[in-house]
């Protein structure tokens, strides 16, 4: 009976699970803590994008719409030429579409766009699935601070704008 | 029946039995389906399971009993009707007959028969009828295959179960029920009787066997190839629904709760407790819970291996009961009878 070890650690492994206590967490009523750096929903800082159309062209489900025009902004000095700037009319996110891949967090050049780890926001309805980009700025006030690098890297964790 | 002082016609006297027993079934799967298939298995796959219907969900069952009330009765078209319909009442009928000798106190037995495991025994294997019905009625290729492999191992595995517990029948010198238990509670291990002798440290072997037999009669993993989900979708259960499937299910936990109460009483001492008089009238009280006690600690070793094992292949099913069990049992009985003439 070469099986009967195995057999018998079979059932010391059943054992020992049954009685290690549960991590489940019985959500509707009691909610759980995401990990801060969850991929839950994605925040937008409107004042820093410039409408440079980066993350919509990197989004592989085409799930970022980006509207904007340009104008002309005073001078900084007197007696310069006007400025030439990009203004941001309409900034959606489909998350009917999104698949939480991350890249247009990763590739915004001017840190406009954070992952918050909040996930409650379900709808419906999939059109209110669509985000404006009032509703994914009020998104920023959920987004955790970054946390430190391990000890020894000479990163300095980057700053979330509030 | 409990209290003798009271004289009861034998028509209410059999009222009540069969009421108790046709209560017993239901009440048996309950526990035995929530204790174990809900809580302990779904603990021992590091889940909480159902916690939503009643405190910890201790209602789910009942909730889906009471869906299944509300269930279509489903006929397949080419299905012989009246077999269909029949095959689970006399899946159920076994498990119902199978209390019937099922003693809880030295007066609370419905019928002490002189040869009450062999009884038990006999009418177990009714279960076999149902299922083969069940499976040959349905015009299903699924079911057809589930009811003859079931048919084919309740076979194979009634041949262990019955030698096992001759071996019990030889050390007890009786094939009562009731007698076991006094046989136990009587006896004694090597002049030390605090204990009696239950027959788990002298048959102990006999034991692992029983149980073994015992998993495969009532088609649980890992000897559920007559049902496996993952193959033939259900065998001989995939074309019944509602109410009829309820009777399966509940003939199903109804009978391994009986077969945990004939094991407890063929190796635990029954509802013996140890320090009473076999006849003591206060084990008609205490006989009931210790023997609810010993059902439970049988029924969690059953479901333990339940949960913990894979499935067996048909071939590796049929051997381990034919080149294993059964020599292994027949052994059993030899050692048994020669230590019996010889002490």
């Amino acid at each position: 009976m070469p099986q009967l070890p195995g057999l018998v650690k079979g059932l010391g492994v059943t054992f020992r699970t049954m009685l290690k206590p549960n991590v489940t967490v019985q959500y509707p009523h009691v909610k759980e803590e995401p990990t801060p750096r969850a991929r839950g929903v994605i925040a937008l800082k409107e004042e820093n994008c410039t409408a440079c159309m980066l993350c919509a062209r990197e989004c592989p489900d085409w799930c970022i719409y980006i509207e904007g025009h340009k104008y002309l902004a005073p001078p900084r000095r007197e007696g310069g030429s006007p400025r030439q700037k990009n203004a941001l009319d309409r900034f959606d996110i489909d998350y009917a579409l999104c698949m939480y891949c991350g890249i247009c967090v990763e590739v915004c050049p001017f840190e406009a766009l954070f992952w918050s780890p909040e996930f409650e926001y379900g709808e419906h309805r999939i059109a209110d699935l669509l985000h404006d980009k009032e509703r994914l700025g009020e998104w920023m006030k959920t987004v955790p601070d970054f946390e430190a690098y391990e000890a020894g890297s000479e990163m300095k964790p980057k700053k979330v704008p509030r | 029946m409990l209290l003798h002082a009271v004289q009861l016609a034998y028509w209410q006297e059999t009222t009540i039995k069969v009421v108790v027993i046709l209560g017993m079934i239901p009440a048996g799967a309950l526990i035995l389906g929530y204790v174990f298939l809900m809580k302990m298995m779904s603990f021992m796959q590091s889940r909480l399971g159902p916690m939503e219907a009643g405190p910890y969900g201790t209602l789910q069952l009942v909730a889906d009993g009471l869906k299944f009330l509300q269930k279509e009765d489903i006929f397949p078209e080419k299905a012989d009707r009246w077999v269909f319909a029949l095959a689970p009442l006399v899946v159920l009928i076994s498990t119902f007959l199978l209390f019937v000798v099922l003693p809880v106190g030295p007066d609370l037995i419905v019928e002490d028969l002189d040869t009450g495991i062999f009884f038990a025994l006999a009418v177990s294997s009714i279960s076999v009828i149902g299922v083969l019905m069940a499976g040959w009625s349905s015009a299903n290729k699924y079911a057809l295959l589930g009811g003859l492999r079931a048919a084919g191992q309740l076979i194979a595995y009634e041949l262990p179960l019955l030698l096992a517990v001759v071996g019990v029948v030889i050390q007890a010198g009786t094939l009562s029920m009731q007698g076991i238990v006094v046989a136990q509670a009587e006896g004694s291990i090597f002049g030390f009787d605090a204990i009696g002798s239950p027959y788990i440290i002298t048959q102990f072997f006999g034991f692992l066997i029983f149980l073994a037999a015992v998993q495969a009669e009532l088609t649980q993993p890992p000897f559920d190839m007559p049902v496996a989900e993952s193959e033939i979708v259900g065998g001989y259960q995939v074309e019944y629904t509602g109410f009829r499937f309820l009777l399966f299910f509940m003939g199903e936990f109804g009978t391994a709760f009986a077969f945990a109460g004939i094991a407890s009483v063929l190796f635990l001492g029954g509802w013996w407790v140890p320090g009473f008089e076999p006849t003591d009238n206060i084990l008609n009280w205490l006989g009931p819970i210790a023997m609810f006690g010993k059902v439970m600690f049988v029924a969690f070793l059953i479901f333990w291996v339940r949960f913990t094992y894979p499935r067996f292949r048909e071939d590796q099913l049929q051997a381990f009961a034919w080149k294993v069990l059964i020599p292994l049992s027949l052994l059993n009985i030899l050692a048994t009878a020669v230590l019996k003439v010889a002490f």
